[in-house]
């Protein structure tokens, strides 16, 4: 006998949390109210043909595109040099590249503004130095520092766990067939670390394409993302209905996404999402 | 072309403060098939490592062809390897894993292919190109790992117990399949093996190993024959070592009788390990045996019986294709040629 019932519990909570929400989005996104009452349109999803918003969604692609290039080009040397047979048993590092994980996120990107303020550390270093104050906040690059700064364990950490499983005697072989350390890395070490590259960009684009704290904070409110867009459509002026189709659009674009990775994935065969 | 084409001198390899090799001296000879024998721990693997370039010996060199190549790294070697557990590419399938080696020497297509065949056929493989290599049985897998070694036409082949993994009867097809393999192509096979019984069907050489040093170098016949000391003869074979003290040349007593036997040299009285293969004992009615017995436990073997023989409180081994009821008092006969005297091994 299946034990089902103990499964619940959890269609409850799946149901009252993720299906009813998501059916109340589609309903405000896919409805407008007349003085008659409540009828099916799609106009809230036109509107989002206009270019001011196409370009606030491709600005949010283009940022969190360029972060996840970055928190990959970082993140795979740090991750091989985490799974080299010299670090490997030394589990501090990898618990230090966790820790800012355990801490709030919001404290987190706060901290960046005390480093970055017209007054704040690294600037005060600089006048210091006697060079010029700079404009470190408020710009598309400060945002990007911003994703890359917290995102970037998520880009680690599933790389670092595939390498970490590719069999050690597999590299010696190849090494034994006549491959130097880069032919090493290019036929092999990287082939067989794709699961991990796969769910690291996954897992840094994801909410890199959503946030809405990174490009307040840092961006000072002037790099208008899409996540941004959702939150004030829904908290400040209150329409819910233009809110919700973005929001629709927006998981269209992440499924649509994921898709294309796990298709990916499925090619190269093993390793799963982290 | 010099005859020896691998020298190991005065090796030694200590791993943290643990010594694991101690001053190995081995030289292997052009197209001989040797076999590095010991249990588990003893450092063969190790020294198979060193001579492929996995790891650095701690002091001694290592000589191919009478050149230095102690520092040189595995991939500028002319040697490949079979590894313990196959080590395939799990990306790239069969034909890709076995082309691996030409593909970095950029060899034009069209010859990669043909070669990548003659190997496939040359392991019985044909028609495998395709296949992923996870879908493959252990004994397949293996069959590839050689291909994929062999097709870089090695001057000599490492193999770090290859057959480990499979099942008896496969082991022994491949056994005859490697030996074959190895004298079709003519190279050089350095063999690492805990199986006695490998080691001596494949052998011309044998290396038997202990704790890190070598205990001896010779054919298998001679191993079996003349063991250097009672390590040997207890590894290759079965054997009953009994304690004896060597009276003069060519008297032994041991087991309360006094024997002849082929061995001298020794000092008066010395103490020593007599070795008695338990097919060299002969059973006879107890009235003509120079010991007497009692027939403790017999089991079948297959081909013959193998008897536990009580005689005097020493527990005699043998192995006999004619069976002794339990509880039968037998006589045993054991003649010159079949004691191996051997000098005791100090204690440590």
């Amino acid at each position: 006998m299946k034990k089902t019932w103990i499964a619940y519990p959890y269609v409850v909570w799946m149901i009252l949390f993720i299906v009813v929400p998501l059916m109340l989005i589609v309903f405000y996104g896919a409805a407008k109210t007349t003085p008659e009452g409540i009828e099916f349109s799609l106009e809230h999803f036109q509107r989002f043909f206009e270019p001011l918003y196409i370009m606030v969604l491709i600005r949010s692609l283009y940022l969190a595109l360029i972060s996840t290039i970055v928190c990959l080009l970082l993140g795979y040397p740090v991750s091989m040099i985490l799974a080299s047979r010299e670090y490997r048993d030394k589990r501090i590092l990898i618990f230090l590249m966790v820790i800012p994980m355990w801490m709030n996120f919001l404290l987190r990107t706060y901290a960046w503004l005390t480093l970055l303020e017209k007054n704040g550390i690294i600037n005060t270093f600089i006048s210091f130095l006697g060079l010029p104050k700079m404009d470190l906040l408020y710009n598309q690059w400060a945002v990007v520092l911003g994703m890359v700064y917290n995102f970037l364990p998520f880009m680690v950490l599933p790389i670092y766990s595939v390498l970490i499983k590719i069999d050690r005697s597999v590299i010696e072989a190849a090494e034994d067939l006549g491959a130097n350390s880069g032919t090493v890395f290019r036929k092999i070490i990287f082939p067989l670390s794709l699961p991990g590259v796969v769910s690291g960009i996954t897992m840094v684009f994801m909410p890199a394409v959503t946030t809405f704290v990174i490009s307040r904070l840092l961006g000072g409110g002037q790099f208008l993302l899409i996540g941004n867009l959702i939150e004030e459509l829904f908290l400040k002026s209150g329409e819910w209905g233009f809110g919700s189709a973005l929001s629709i659009i927006m998981m269209i674009l992440i499924l649509f996404s994921m898709a294309i990775m796990s298709k990916y994935e499925k090619e190269n065969e093993g390793g799963g999402l982290l | 072309m010099s005859y020896e084409i691998i020298n190991l001198i005065d090796i030694s390899k200590a791993f943290d403060d643990t010594l694991v090799l101690e001053n190995i001296d081995l030289y292997i000879r052009r197209n001989e098939f040797l076999t590095l024998l010991g249990p588990s721990g003893c450092g063969k693997t190790t020294t198979l490592r060193i001579i492929g370039g996995f790891e650095d010996p701690t002091t001694g060199k290592v000589l191919f062809e009478g050149k230095d190549i102690t520092h040189i790294p595995p991939y500028k070697r002319k040697l490949n390897t079979v590894f313990q557990r196959y080590a395939l590419f799990p990306h790239m399938n069969v034909a890709e894993n076995i082309a691996f080696g030409l593909n970095i020497k950029k060899l034009a297509k069209s010859i990669i292919n043909e070669k990548v065949r003659d190997m496939l056929s040359l392991v019985n493989l044909r028609g495998f190109e395709k296949r992923s290599v996870d879908s493959l049985s252990g004994g397949q897998q293996q069959r590839v790992a050689i291909a994929r070694a062999l097709i870089n036409e090695p001057e000599v082949l490492l193999l770090d117990e290859p057959l480990g993994a499979l099942d008896l009867k496969l082991r022994k097809g491949m056994q005859i399949e490697l030996k074959n393999i190895q004298q079709k192509l003519g190279i050089t096979f350095v063999y690492v093996t805990h199986d006695q019984e490998e080691a001596l069907t494949m052998s011309d050489t044998i290396v038997v190993m202990n704790e890190g040093r070598i205990q001896q170098i010779g054919t298998p016949i001679d191993i079996y024959n003349e063991p250097n000391n009672a390590f040997v003869a207890d590894f290759i074979g079965e054997s009953n070592i009994v304690d004896g003290i060597m009276l003069e040349d060519f008297v032994v007593n041991f087991a309360g009788y006094v024997f002849k036997c082929l061995d001298g040299g020794f000092d008066r009285d010395e103490k020593v390990d007599v070795v008695v293969r338990p097919e060299d004992i002969k059973l006879v009615s107890p009235e003509q045996g120079m010991l007497k017995g009692r027939v403790i436990s017999v089991i079948f073997k297959g081909v013959h019986y193998e008897m536990m023989i009580d005689s005097n409180g020493i527990m005699w081994k043998v192995h006999n294709t004619l069976m002794e009821p339990v509880d039968t008092m037998v006589g045993i006969n054991i003649f010159p040629d079949d004691i191996h005297i051997m000098k005791k091994v100090m204690a440590p």
